[in-house]
């Protein structure tokens, strides 16, 4: 299978000295939906800056469908959208202006772009604002302008830095679907995002940045598998006065009427209920506590973290 | 990029400069018709009759080409360096730097853009100044080539300012502290044949003395430089200057980290 991008010992040195990465390696299949995940910092807008040319990397290589930067970055550029973390077109321009321009850059000439640019602004939700100006768009309409722009070349590579960020849960949702299409349709994606949970729902492959390395990079399923305990939320029937002496598991009366309590892997849930009708407790409804993939990241990042301080 | 996709690229980029600068006409078109107005007003009829004649001509008329090249060489300059400069503020230079388009493209349709003005704009002064002085025209292939020249030289100087600007103050010290005073003493206003010998010596440092010697020869056939060193001048400035740009856009000066 071709890869879509292929990054071998990547590092970047800031002016200011900064070692924003640490010569990473990374390989994202044709048609994957991948995940690059990291703290604020880590090192995940600098690779995305590399790729896209924003950035000048210090060394390293970076094929894009196996063209490589150096020798033909106008040839990899043509395969890349990009949808930026932060808004980064003219807000004086119309949502259909910046669509066409931007076809224009990549050579598309105007009868093409037109129908592009009113495809993906129509299936966006933008067409009706087409010709407001930019400015005047709602923080999820520019989000959504910038999806729009950044397919309008058809890209091969879809690049999303926090593309969701700010933006209500509703649209939140109508974007997965989008970009789950687009994903479909064979545009490969690599997402960065804070929303853990978009990552787990959306994405067949992560691969976790922390100070500039890459500390994880596998299959979502492989990393959630690793999961060793989970906390489930429970909301009582019944208010309770004190915690019962449950025999397993570690049990909390978070208040009257809820119970956390965490398993391990090997226990199962089953154990949960026959503890609850042994002491006759009735439950409305069971939740996990914290995303999965967000468990997973904290307790990647600490021990990364830990593993730095004792090597100092 | 094929060299269609090219010819594309380069004219988005024109169209998006010239509609961005139609945009905010009033900003942009008005403002140099209303000064140049006020400098044919009071040096041209009111001072100007006190002054008498000027290489043979009446004041008025000695000072009209080096007025319209002037607002040719701060339009020009002005437009390239903000747009650039606001695209790098507002990161939507982003947009062409992740596309394919390659750098002389970028170069070339910014400096096309900042001509677009400045020729637009000499062109608006020109039909203003014949309200207030009747224009013969000496040679015109002189006159239109010396105005398209002046305009590529000082869009390519605006394009430099952008890139190397950090804040919006960097992009009006040069125009306030260099290109003003040049454009003064490149002697709009007189022959430098006036001046004392160690300051005419000292005028011919000024590089915007050869493209107003130059221009006002295409109106009235009179200059104190030679057409030659003039064009020598002119196209020697541009074409160090699109290199320089052209190296500086390749490294990434000012727009990638």
């Amino acid at each position: 299978m071709t890869a879509a991008l292929k990054i071998e010992n990547l590092e970047k040195v800031y002016t200011n000295g900064l070692r924003a990465l640490k010569g990473i390696d990374l390989e994202v299949n044709e048609g994957d939906f991948f995940a690059l995940l990291g703290k604020n910092g880590a090192g995940k807008s600098t690779a995305i800056g590399i790729i896209s040319s924003l950035v000048n990397k210090t060394s390293g290589t970076v094929k894009i469908f196996d063209v490589d930067i150096d020798q033909n970055f106008p040839l990899a550029k043509s395969y890349i959208g990009i949808v930026p973390q932060e808004i980064n077109f003219s807000v004086f321009e119309t949502p259909m202006q910046i669509v066409m321009n931007q076809a224009g850059y990549y050579g598309i000439n105007s009868r093409i772009a037109r129908e592009r640019a009113q495809r993906y602004l129509e299936q966006l939700g933008l067409w009706e604002k087409r010709n407001d100006i930019s400015r005047e768009l709602s923080g999820g309409m520019k989000r959504r302008l910038m999806i729009a722009r950044a397919l309008v070349h058809h890209p091969r590579l879809l690049i999303l830095d926090e593309p969701t960020a700010g933006v209500d849960i509703e649209i939140r949702r109508s974007m997965w679907e989008f970009i789950s299409r687009i994903n479909q349709q064979g545009t490969t994606i690599i997402l960065t995002t804070h929303y853990l949970e978009e990552a787990e729902s959306l994405c067949k492959n992560v691969a976790i940045i922390d100070n500039g390395n890459v500390i994880e990079n596998t299959s979502t399923r492989e990393l959630l598998s690793r999961l060793q305990r989970e906390i489930y939320v429970l909301d009582l029937h019944q208010p309770l006065d004190r915690l019962p002496e449950f025999s397993r598991g570690k049990w909390r009366l978070v208040d009257s009427t809820t119970l956390e309590v965490d398993i391990s892997k090997e226990q199962g849930i089953n154990g949960i209920f026959s503890q609850l009708n042994d002491n006759h407790i009735r439950v409305q409804s069971m939740r996990n506590k914290s995303n999965r993939l967000e468990q997973l990241f904290l307790d990647m990042i600490d021990s990364s973290s830990d593993r730095k301080e004792k090597r100092l | 990029m094929k060299w269609s996709q090219i010819w594309v690229a380069y004219l988005t980029i024109v169209r998006k400069e010239i509609t961005r600068f139609t945009r905010i006409w009033q900003q942009t078109l008005i403002p140099p018709v209303i000064t140049t107005s006020l400098y044919f007003v009071i040096f041209g009829n009111l001072i100007g009759p006190r002054i008498g004649d000027m290489e043979g001509y009446r004041y008025m008329d000695f000072i009209v080409p080096g007025l319209i090249l002037m607002s040719v060489i701060t339009n020009s300059y002005a437009n390239v360096s903000s747009s650039f400069f606001s695209s790098k503020f507002q990161r939507s230079i982003e947009e062409i730097q992740v596309s394919p388009t390659p750098s002389s493209v970028i170069l070339l349709g910014y400096v096309t853009g900042g001509m677009a003005r400045g020729i637009l704009v000499g062109v608006v002064v020109t039909i203003v100044s014949l309200f207030f002085s009747k224009l013969s025209v000496h040679n015109v292939f002189v006159m239109l080539s010396i105005i398209f020249l002046t305009a590529l030289l000082f869009a390519l100087g605006g394009f430099m300012n952008g890139l190397f600007a950090r804040k919006f103050d960097d992009v009006s010290i040069i125009p306030t502290f260099v290109l003003t005073p040049l454009t003064y003493l490149g002697g709009i206003f007189y022959s430098i044949r006036l001046l004392p010998e160690f300051w005419q010596g000292v005028s011919h440092a000024n590089p915007i003395l050869y493209m107003i010697n130059a221009f006002r020869y295409g109106f009235l056939g009179i200059s104190d430089i030679s057409l030659s060193t003039s064009y020598t001048i002119i196209i020697a400035f541009s074409v160090v200057l699109f290199l320089i740009n052209l190296r500086l856009l390749n490294k990434g000066y000012g727009i990638r980290s």
